[in-house]
C-alpha cells in the first residue's frame, strides 16, 4: 500500500531520512504541557521511538523515530494520556505563547488564555500556506510576536490619577520610553511617546497609574527564508471581541487572497497593504 | 520636607543585576516593620527596576530622591516580616 505523506504530515507526522520513519508533532497550546502528557509522551517515546522527544524552535513538542507500522498504535497510546497529534503543511501551526500575567510580573495580558483561544478558534485551519500565531505579554516581547503572520502583544492604556499620587519619581525612571515627566507638582504622559508598555502601572508604590489591558497586533511576520517582522497596524485593542474580529479578518483575508504556497507577508506584498490595512481598521472599528 | 526618619542606608551601586535587588532585600529583612531604608543605587536600570521589585515585595515607597549624580536614594518602609 502506498503511504500517504500529505495525511500523516497533515496530522503532526513529519517524514524522515530515514525510510518509513516519522517525526510526531504534538499538539502544544503556548507552551503548556501538563504532567500527566509529559509523562504519556516519555512513555510513547521510550517504547516507540529513541528515548528522546525534540522541542521545536517553536514551544512544539516532537517524538522522532516513530516507525511507520506503529502509527496507529502510537496515536491510540497518545490519546489516552490526553496527547494529540500536532499539524505540519499548509494550515494553522502551533499557537505559541509566553507565560504571561498569569505568572510574569511584567504581563500585560494573560497569554496562555488568548493563545487557548486562538487555538481554539483556528488550530489546523486548511489554508494557502502555513500560518502562525504567537502571543507575548508584554513589550519585553520574549515570545517574539513580530515572527509570526499573527502577533499579538500585551500592552496596557494608562493614566494618571492625581488624588493617589505621592509624586515619588519612580514612574518617571520606571518609563523606558521617556514619556512620563514631573513638573510643578503634575506628573505629564505624552501619548506619542508611550508604548503601553504598562511599567509605570507595575512600578507605582500608591497605584496612581490605572491601567487597562489591551492588544497590540501584528501581521506579516516570517522568520524563514525569508524574513520580515510584523507590522502593527492598529492602536491598541482595548477587548477581546474586538481581537477576534481582527483576527477573523485577518485569516480569512489570508483564505482568500493567498496563492499557494505563499506566506501572508508575501500577499500582503504582492497585493500591497493599503487594501488589507481598510479591512483591518474596518474589523477594528466593528 | 522629609515627613520620615531613616532607621539605615544600604548600597547597591556596587553591585548589577539581579544582585542590586537581592542587597537591598537582605538590607530590608534585617529592619523592624515600620522602619525606613534608604537604598542608594545608579541611574538605568537599578533605578528603572529595583522599585518595582520593592513594591512586589510588599514594601512601602515614600520617595525618590534624584541626587543629581547619576544616583537615586529610594525611601523605603518596611513592610511585614
Amino acid at each position: 500500500m502506498a503511504v500517504d505523506y500529505a495525511t500523516l504530515k497533515a496530522g503532526g507526522f513529519m517524514r524522515q531520512k530515514q525510510k518509513n520513519t516519522f517525526s510526531l508533532r504534538l499538539r502544544v497550546v503556548g507552551g503548556t504541557v501538563t504532567v500527566e502528557q509529559l509523562q504519556t509522551i516519555a512513555a510513547v517515546a521510550k517504547k516507540y521511538g529513541h528515548d528522546y522527544v525534540h522541542l521545536t524552535s517553536r514551544q512544539g513538542v516532537e517524538i522522532p523515530f516513530i516507525q511507520l507500522e506503529d502509527i496507529e498504535a502510537v496515536k491510540a497510546e497518545l490519546a489516552e494520556g490526553g496527547v494529540q497529534p500536532g499539524v505540519c503543511g499548509p494550515r494553522v501551526r502551533t499557537v505559541t505563547a509566553c507565560q504571561g500575567g498569569k505568572c510574569c510580573p511584567s504581563g500585560c495580558i494573560d497569554a496562555l488564555d488568548i493563545a487557548t483561544e486562538l487555538d481554539r478558534r483556528y488550530f489546523g485551519r486548511q489554508l494557502p500556506h502555513k500560518f502562525k500565531f504567537g502571543v507575548t505579554g508584554c513589550q519585553n516581547n520574549c515570545l517574539k510576536a513580530e515572527e509570526n503572520d499573527l502577533g499579538v502583544k500585551g500592552g496596557m492604556a494608562v493614566s494618571w490619577v492625581k488624588e493617589e499620587c505621592i509624586l515619588c519619581g519612580v514612574c518617571e525612571k520606571a518609563c523606558r520610553q521617556g514619556a512620563i515627566t514631573i513638573e510643578d507638582g503634575e506628573i505629564r504622559l505624552n501619548a506619542d511617546q508611550c508604548n503601553h508598555c504598562g511599567r509605570c502601572v507595575t512600578a507605582c508604590p500608591t497605584g496612581a497609574w490605572h491601567g487597562k489591558s489591551g492588544f497590540l497586533v501584528s501581521f506579516g511576520g516570517t522568520f524563514g527564508n525569508s524574513i520580515q517582522k510584523g507590522t502593527e497596524l492598529l492602536p491598541l485593542i482595548e477587548d477581546e471581541e474586538t481581537l477576534w474580529r481582527v483576527a477573523d479578518t485577518a485569516i480569512d483575508y489570508f483564505a482568500e487572497h493567498a496563492n499557494p504556497g505563499e506566506r501572508f507577508a508575501k500577499t500582503l506584498e504582492r497585493l500591497g497593504w493599503e487594501d488589507f490595512t481598510a479591512k483591518i481598521e474596518e474589523a477594528y472599528h466593528g | 520636607m522629609a515627613d520620615y526618619n531613616i532607621t539605615d542606608t544600604v548600597d547597591i551601586t556596587d553591585v548589577v543585576c539581579p544582585v542590586t535587588f537581592v542587597k537591598a532585600k537582605v538590607a530590608l529583612e534585617e529592619l523592624e516593620e515600620g522602619d525606613i531604608l534608604s537604598i542608594h543605587m545608579n541611574d538605568g536600570e537599578p533605578v528603572q527596576n529595583v522599585p518595582r521589585s520593592i513594591k512586589e515585595e510588599g514594601h512601602q515607597i515614600l520617595k525618590l530622591i534624584h541626587n543629581e549624580d547619576g544616583t537615586y536614594d529610594l525611601i523605603v518602609r518596611k513592610v511585614g516580616d
